[in-house]
């Protein structure tokens, strides 16, 4: 008798533990897996999508609405001729090792990501640094080649993150940062744990703990969320099961903007596609509202350019290449291309690439381009649309915030390459007056949708799927990320 | 009882085989034309068998879809027999020697993998598509068909007739195709319908993971892969292809049941 009370109490503290230890920990799922744990040099969104904001930080950071705002530096001063920037760093910041992150840390996080021998995916963003000094162990100066009135926002990115030489040869399994939460475990191919970082330099965590873990597949991810068995879905891919979750009162549907301009790209060195009248062709064959309707359920917004619409120096070029297939078969032909010709579309693995190239295939049909579909998965797509650029036509959603400059790479994997673009592009860099910079951004939405240089189709929209009680998460996605710092439980 | 099973499984295969036939001069509408939205319509009297999420007829789509099926089956089962069969003759004819020993491992080495994976192999290596859904596929039915014939031809070897035929002076060749052959086609039809259903069921898997026929090639395995996500709120764009293989699979395998029993000599021999 007494035995069997014990093992009543001790039942009961088992199945109790679990629920008490629920109140503060959360699990989250996102598509995919990151392959390494370094943002400074992988280029995998989904190493943002973990660690941005939560194990590491910048100097700036974006916010949830996607202002830019002090994070490891409380505030930075710029000279009057632009080139200087002072960053007063925050006192008492600690990584999750221990040790102190000072402006020698800065400094040692930017020189390595712009040596020469730095692998980091978004180099570009510390192009413009000629000089890092320290002037104090809470100040640095950062001095330029010329102004930049985006070096803060530069700074605010995955790739900008600051780390610590005492932590960087283990960086790509062990992230050491100085975030609010610290990483714990990663067991590949299940899940990445972080727990609350205890000295945490400013507003701690409401969480305890927090689970990431990868699910790609539709079907999976469906059934994971509904089962209970995360507590979030961050990304979610099947947009025709959204209404089932709105309609379910034990989940909330969060669905935002992302920076993601999803284009049909063209491959602008290879023919026919070289020829501009034959893109014109091709941007007037597609209906965009049938492929937001059709790959999308309805989610999503139509664009003319390759510029995020809800940015406010977004210029709406909708109007330069609505659906109209009469015109599309008459440039074809005035392009020499009366018959049609056949090219390749070779589509990554996302419902939006996948199914919108079944509908874009079958418009370009309509007009007389005959193409033949091959489904990549993300590893084969690098290699054979973004780095060898073999393919004629392929789906994308690029989604770097402000990434316009893209089109300035005549490499860049579509291969557009327009001196007078450059030409605007390399004016904005040195712009640092807003109203400068708005009307060069302007010009340059329009060069790229007068040349046709891709289809354009539309933003991505992201949707997140939650418990009713969770609270805090980002509703849009100004960069790659799952800040979980103000997230908490209701109850 | 047997006629029973021959006559069911003959009418369901003659029925897909008419839909696929039927496919290449009619179908109710022209599956490459999207009708986005007018997609998920349940089955009603425009679209017998509802639309699907591009609001293609789903009827459409599965008379297609078996045109692809058996298209691909046939020819895989094809390769199988025009590879597999000789092979089998060529080791029972010379059974014991090395060539035997050959043929017979090499089919050993075949059988002894997974004959899906190594199909997703081929078709991931050498590209997604059809034709190498039929290499990949009709490359597993050779072992089986060269096993086949060699265990129904060894017996035969030691037969009265074949002695006599040997007798004769005819070489090993002319005594395999003119009565080795005949005497072990039964048996062959019997697996061919066997393989034809196994191939069905291969070709619907590998499109359903997406390395078989591509789109705007209809095939109902990849009709299942696109309803996955749509069950709970259009269950018949899932269902309908499903029950299409099913009731394709079943109806061979019931008539291949129906061919042993009634193409076996010994049955015939009582029925005498």
């Amino acid at each position: 008798m007494h035995h069997f009370k014990r093992i009543i109490a001790a039942t009961a503290i088992i199945l109790c533990a679990p629920a008490a230890m629920a109140q503060d920990s959360i699990t989250v799922a996102i598509q995919l897996e990151p392959p390494n744990l370094d943002p400074t040099s992988g280029a995998a969104q989904a190493i943002d999508s973990v660690l941005y904001a939560n194990v590491f930080e910048g100097l700036t950071r974006f916010a949830a609405d996607g202002a830019i705002v002090p994070a490891l530096a409380e505030r930075w001063a710029v000279s009057d001729d632009g080139l200087t920037y002072l960053f007063m760093l925050h006192d008492g910041v600690t990584f999750h090792d221990g040790t102190p992150m000072d402006a020698e840390d800065v400094k040692f996080s930017l020189d390595r990501a712009r040596a020469d021998d730095s692998t980091n995916a978004q180099k570009g963003l510390f192009a413009g640094i000629s000089n890092v000094t320290v002037v104090d162990p809470l100040t640095v100066q950062i001095t330029l080649d010329q102004p930049d009135g985006m070096f803060p926002f530069n700074m605010a990115w995955g790739d900008a993150v600051i780390v610590a030489p005492e932590s960087i040869d283990n960086i790509a399994s062990t992230p050491i940062g100085t975030g609010p939460f610290a990483f714990a475990d990663w067991v590949q191919g299940d899940r990445i744990e972080l727990v609350r970082n205890a000295d945490y330099w400013g507003n701690p965590a409401a969480l305890g703990s927090a689970t990431f873990r990868f699910i790609s597949d539709p079907t999976a991810a469906f059934a994971a969320v509904m089962a209970e068995d995360v507590d979030a879905f961050v990304g979610f891919p099947a947009p025709e099961n959204l209404p089932q979750f709105q309609a379910d009162p034990r989940f909330q549907v969060l669905i935002g903007n992302t920076e993601g301009e999803t284009i049909l790209a063209m491959n602008n060195q290879r023919p026919p596609f070289d020829n501009r009248l034959v893109r014109q062709a091709v941007a007037h064959a597609i209906d965009r509202q049938a492929i937001i309707d059709g790959a999308m359920f309805g989610l999503g917004t139509p664009i003319g350019t390759h510029f995020a619409p809800h940015h406010p120096d977004y210029l709406d070029m909708l109007g330069n290449s609505p659906h109209n297939p009469e015109k599309a078969r008459a440039l074809l032909a005035e392009a020499g291309f009366a018959d049609g010709f056949t090219t390749t579309l070779k589509l990554p693995p996302p419902s939006y690439a996948r199914r919108g190239g079944e509908i874009i295939a079958s418009q370009l049909r309509a007009v007389g381009i005959q193409t033949e579909i091959t489904n990549l998965e993300w590893a084969q797509w690098i290699e054979e649309v973004f780095t060898n650029k073999d393919f004629g036509l392929s789906i994308v959603s690029h989604t770097e915030p402000m990434d316009i400059g893209i089109y300035a790479n005549p490499d860049y994997y579509f291969q557009y390459d327009n001196p007078s673009f450059q030409a605007v592009m390399t004016q904005l860099n040195a712009t640092t007056d807003e109203g400068g910079r708005s009307a060069l951004l302007k010009a340059a939405q329009r060069i790229i949708a007068d040349d046709y240089v891709n289809g354009y189709l539309f933003e991505l929209a992201v949707a997140t799927v939650a418990k009713a009680d969770i609270r805090g998460l980002w509703v849009n996605q100004p960069t790659a990320a799952v800040d979980l710092t103000a997230v908490r439980r209701a109850n | 009882m047997r006629a029973r099973n021959l006559i069911i499984g003959a009418a369901l295969t003659a029925v897909f085989i008419a839909l696929a036939v039927m496919s290449f001069f009619w179908t109710p509408y022209d599956i490459a034309t999207l009708d986005i939205p007018g997609r998920l319509k349940t089955p009603g009297a425009a679209h017998l068998l509802g639309t699907d999420h591009f609001g293609r007829d789903i009827l459409s789509m599965i008379m297609m879809g078996a045109r692809t099926s058996i298209a691909v089956a046939l020819v895989a089962v094809g390769i199988g027999m025009a590879l597999g069969i000789p092979l089998g003759l060529l080791a029972a004819a010379r059974h014991g020697s090395l060539l035997d020993e050959i043929i017979m491992r090499g089919n050993d080495l075949i059988f002894a993998f997974p004959s899906l994976v190594i199909a997703i192999l081929i078709t991931a290596v050498f590209g997604a598509s059809a034709v190498n859904a039929i290499i990949a596929i009709g490359i597993f039915n050779v072992p089986v068909f060269a096993r086949l014939t060699r265990s129904a031809a060894l017996p035969l070897w030691e037969r009265d007739f074949i002695l006599a035929a040997r007798v004769c002076g005819k070489s090993a060749a002319r005594i395999s195709v003119e009565h080795i052959l005949p005497n072990i086609a039964n048996l062959m039809i019997v697996q061919g319908t066997i393989q034809f259903s196994l191939g069905i069921l291969a070709e619907a898997a590998l499109s359903y993971i997406g390395l078989g026929a591509q789109p705007p090639t209809a095939s109902w395995g990849r009709m299942l892969a696109d309803a996955q996500t749509l069950v709970s709120i259009a269950p018949h764009v899932a269902l309908i292809p499903g029950f299409a293989i099913l009731l394709m699979v079943l109806g061979l395998n019931l008539l291949g049941d129906g061919l042993r029993d009634w193409l076996d000599p010994r049955l015939r021999v009582a029925r005498v």
